[in-house]
């Protein structure tokens, strides 16, 4: 039955990613590319992978769809036929292929429990994590405690990415000339669809709250919770318009989450090394070594949820103000 | 599933991964359209990805979330490193998107033969 | 077989067939609006049956809370995203088929 689903899904994805390639609409080809994460994400799930399968389709249909057609809206909507065929292209890509799929021969099969990638560390992280640091969910253990320098890397690398889309857009704050309530870029003529954000918006804030601080225990954690904040401060801002937006999340307000983001990441490695032990050691921050990475993992994950959320509102803001400068 | 030959039974997965990647590949060097080429580099990422959640897949196991019921976890290596590629990979998918805009905005295409030209011309 | 696992079977064949229903209809149907309407019934009837059916089977417990509210964010927003998306294809030139059958049988009448 698994298999079933597997093949489906991933007839499914070939189809999606072949129609991109034939498609000359660039705002079609965004959609297949919002659907082709979506499909993946549902692949995602059945293989396991529920924390993956989350973040997939909270970004990869949200927010990057998002952007993706906030730069079209900068830009041409229609790709150009090129001038020559693609023959030389064709060719590489198949060759490519051919050594890629020849390298596979020497892979462990599919599902093969006894693949060597199951027994190095895999093990360890099962067995001892729940000891060691706590939290049921081995995703979240390893990614905050085991592996906090890839993921203290990571935030930086999201915050440098926010930083130089603002540099390369720059965000102007309108908000001095205009009033409110002439904001062009506000829904005005759809009412049901701005009733319907007011309602829901609360909810949506709510529910990243809830991916927050649940992520120990269940699929979720600071990058799926910053990911769905943010877009609820995108609806917001593309229903009710941007000024109303700049004005509940400023920009300035933002870049100092962004910023207090990785600080608090990188303060708690620091305040570890404080008490004596390495650097983004938790198991000093409390009484006893459990509770030290229960707080450590909960201001990791904060710092990574505040940072995500400000550096793709940031992102979002630039790309939708450009039009008007 | 022992009717089918192992190997293909096996591997199947990692070859549609394969081809899915290629497509990207395909996508980014043979189109001259900034933004596709960006979609192109998201299929192409979307299918490392996939490649890596494969690896990491057991048969009969179940979500890396520990419970009394279930005893044997997926491994959960791989989808620590992929969730968080996939944040970063959006982030600076943002960053190519920016640069787009720029390059609309000071040459008014984003075809790459037509800014080619557009730069010798200078 | 218990009485719940009847009910989730019945409740999730047929949110199948509706779905598979949409499905068809989105690509059979001629024009924009009709292939909304086919697009509302995956959105609403079928993914009611479905979820209705998953929760007979989780009894009582967190799950089914879950569930039920997956519901209602379902009920409400998928027929706003309905209603958006006609309101986008009319404010953007799109007119429905009856309406051009209309404009036309006038022009013949004259």
């Amino acid at each position: 039955m698994e298999l079933f689903i597997d093949i489906t899904l991933l007839t499914f994805l070939c189809i999606t990613a072949l129609a991109i390639t034939v498609i000359r609409k660039l705002f079609c080809a965004v959609m297949l590319a919002g659907i082709f994460s979506l499909l993946s994400a549902c692949l995602f799930v059945s293989m396991d992978a529920v924390d993956v399968a989350f973040t997939e389709a909270a970004v990869g249909t949200g927010i990057a769809t998002v952007l993706m057609l906030a730069a079209l809206n900068l830009s041409h909507s229609r790709e150009k036929c090129p001038p020559y065929q693609p023959l030389l292209a064709l060719l590489v890509v198949c060759t490519t292929g051919a050594v890629l799929v020849y390298g596979t021969m020497d892979l462990p099969a599919f599902g093969d429990a006894t693949a060597p990638i199951h027994h190095h560390v895999a093990p360890r992280y099962i067995e001892q994590s729940q000891q060691e640091i706590g939290p049921p969910n081995f995703v979240t253990s390893i990614l905050a405690s085991y592996r906090g320098y890839d993921t203290l890397a990571e935030t930086v690398v999201i915050f440098t990415a926010g930083l130089s889309v603002v540099a390369l857009l720059g965000i102007r704050d309108r908000r001095g000339g205009q009033s409110i309530t002439t904001d062009r870029s506000a829904m005005k003529g759809y009412l049901v669809l701005r009733v319907v954000t007011k309602l829901l918006l609360p909810f949506i804030f709510l529910f990243a709250l809830y991916v927050q601080f649940h992520g120990d225990y269940g699929p979720g954690g600071g990058f799926q919770a910053g990911v769905i904040f943010a877009s609820g401060v995108i609806i917001h801002s593309l229903t009710l318009g941007r000024d109303r937006t700049l004005k509940a999340f400023p920009q300035r307000f933002l870049t100092i989450l962004a910023t207090a983001g990785v600080l608090l990441y990188g303060g708690t490695g620091l305040a570890a090394m404080v008490r004596g032990g390495n650097f983004l050691d938790y198991s000093v921050l409390g009484a006893t070594a459990l509770a030290g990475q229960h707080l450590g993992i909960f201001l990791v994950e904060l710092g990574v949820g505040v940072t995500v959320f400000a550096s793709m509102t940031l992102m979002y803001y630039a790309f939708s103000y450009r039009k008007e400068a | 599933m022992d009717s089918i030959p192992m190997n293909v039974s096996g591997h199947f997965n990692y070859w549609v991964a394969i081809f899915l990647m290629m497509t990207g590949f395909y996508v980014v060097i043979s189109r001259g359209n900034l933004i596709k080429k960006l979609i192109g580099l998201n299929l192409f990422s979307t299918s490392v990805f996939i490649l890596y959640i494969s690896l990491g897949k057991i048969h009969g196991a179940t979500a890396p979330i520990a419970s009394e019921t279930f005893h044997l976890y997926s491994n959960p290596l791989p989808h620590v490193l992929i969730l968080t590629a996939i944040v970063v990979g959006v982030a600076t998918t943002a960053v190519g998107l920016a640069l787009t805009a720029r390059i609309y905005e000071q040459y008014g295409t984003i075809e790459e033969d037509e800014i080619r030209i557009k730069d010798e011309s200078l | 077989m218990e009485i719940t696992a009847i009910i989730t079977a019945l409740c999730l064949v047929l949110g199948s067939l509706l779905g598979i229903t949409g499905g068809i209809g989105v690509y059979r149907l001629p024009d924009f609006f009709t292939r909304l309407h086919a697009c509302g019934i995956t959105d609403s009837a079928c993914a009611f049956l479905i979820l209705s059916g998953l929760m007979f089977q989780t009894g009582t417990s967190l799950e089914t809370v879950k569930l039920l509210f997956i519901l209602i964010f379902l009920l409400i927003t998928s027929p706003t995203s309905t209603h958006a998306l006609a309101k986008a294809a009319l404010n953007s030139g799109e007119t429905p088929l009856m309406e051009q059958q209309q404009t036309q049988q006038k022009r013949e009448e004259r």
